[in-house]
């Protein structure tokens, strides 16, 4: 019994150390490559290294290292949370898991149908990554989510299985659906399909980046006027910019925890919204009943030969 | 060839203050609307508040989108378009 509690400590603080050791890595990367840099610098993503590739080059950057490592803790948290579950939930970190298990499976089945009910692990995948890319402002990283081509990646994934979804119904279906409500529209509904991933990553993009510039432009903007008001005071005093104390935080509060939470929550909405109102449940039913008739008539024609 | 980069990046200067402000119109006007009628059905019918709320900030979110392009333009041409229209200027004179 004593072996098995030693063995289940052991295996906690490894899920725990898997946990912080990537946000730590993450603050010490930050703190060996930033460039010391005076005045506003509003800057992309660094790049750390160039892989060399045929057609383009293969950058690796700020913005790609700091996802990875939000995907490893986010990894350790959900081994954490599920480590020793039992039948009878004792522990707060089984009735935790039971609670977001919950919670997603009932807001993928209101807002997708039952058909979908298995989306619940996927949907929650995109809001634990979004959510803790966007909370990683507050260790002073750089927030993955401010860089188009990690969100423009999620966007084409969703892209993928919208499209997905509307070919269940037959391709047929799928490119007569161009050509409505006239067949001079077709140009436009194209245009409109393609709009649906640029507009979901923009719309991310755009949200988390205004926040970070806005508050780069408030700390700047506080420091000369403390200068400037507070400047005639002797020696040490006049040099700490002491108006920067207070707002910056309260705004910070707004941007980063709760425009990224609604950011991660309206991200994984409008995929669930997307994906389930493309299907075209009547014809892919349609379907399937033929399919089944087929099959039907298939194994008569079998029985009455032999 | 001083003035035609300054001419430039105080157009880019320009075009991104004037597109963020006319940018801004749209969905200040949707969101205040959304929000009023928001409130309008709170007062109603307050047992509706929790559906009312997340319904009007979802609808709130997706009405930003237009001014979040706007915003994207904007950041394009304070960020990247002066360099690449300076380059292009330079590469221009250089081929004359």
């Amino acid at each position: 019994m004593k072996n098995k509690s030693l063995r289940f400590g052991l295996a906690d603080t490894v899920y725990i150390l898997m946990i912080i050791l990537p946000l730590l890595a993450g603050i010490v990367l930050n703190v060996l490559t930033k460039p010391a840099s005076e005045g506003i610098s509003i800057t992309g993503a660094r790049i750390f290294f160039t892989v060399p590739m045929p057609l383009q080059d293969l950058y690796i950057t700020e913005a790609q290292i700091n996802a990875w490592l939000v995907i490893i803790a986010i990894l350790g948290l959900c081994l954490y949370l599920s480590h020793g579950a039992k039948i009878r939930p004792d522990t707060k970190r089984q009735h935790l898991a039971e609670w977001i298990v919950e919670k997603t499976e009932a807001l993928v089945t209101d807002s997708m149908g039952d058909f979908f009910s298995g989306y619940a692990a996927f949907i929650t995948a995109i809001i634990a990554i979004s959510a803790f890319s966007s909370l990683l402002t507050l260790l002073g990283l750089f927030p993955p989510t401010s860089d188009i081509n990690i969100v423009a990646g999620w966007a084409i994934l969703v892209f993928a299985l919208i499209t997905y979804y509307k070919l269940k119904g037959g391709v047929g279906n799928y490119l007569k659906g161009f050509l409505e409500p006239i067949f001079i529209m077709a140009p436009l509904n194209v245009l409109g399909e393609i709009a649906t991933p640029v507009s979901m990553a923009f719309r991310h993009y755009g949200n988390v980046l205004s926040g970070s510039v806005i508050a780069v432009l408030i700390s700047y903007a506080l420091q000369g006027l403390s200068s400037l008001v507070l400047g005639w005071l002797p020696g040490v005093f006049g040099e700490i910019p002491l108006l920067q104390i207070g707002l910056p935080a309260v705004l910070s509060l707004y941007f980063d925890i709760f425009s990224g939470c609604m950011q991660a929550y309206i991200f994984a909405m409008l995929t669930m919204l997307n994906i389930s109102g493309g299907f075209p449940q009547e014809a892919y039913e349609k379907r399937q009943r033929k399919k089944l008739e087929k099959k039907n008539k298939k194994n008569k024609k079998l029985q009455t030969t032999n | 060839m001083e003035i035609a980069i300054a001419i430039i990046l105080g157009c880019c200067a320009l075009g991104a203050g004037i597109c963020m402000g006319i940018g801004a119109i749209g969905p200040g006007i949707g969101e205040g609307n959304a929000v009023s009628k928001a409130c309008e059905a709170i007062g109603r019918q307050p047992e509706s508040k929790g559906t009312v709320t997340s319904t009007m900030i979802m609808g709130c979110a997706i009405t930003e989108t237009t001014g979040i392009y706007a915003l994207v333009i904007a950041i394009l041409l304070i960020f990247v378009a002066p360099n690449i229209m300076v380059n292009i200027l330079k590469n221009a004179v250089g081929l004359l």
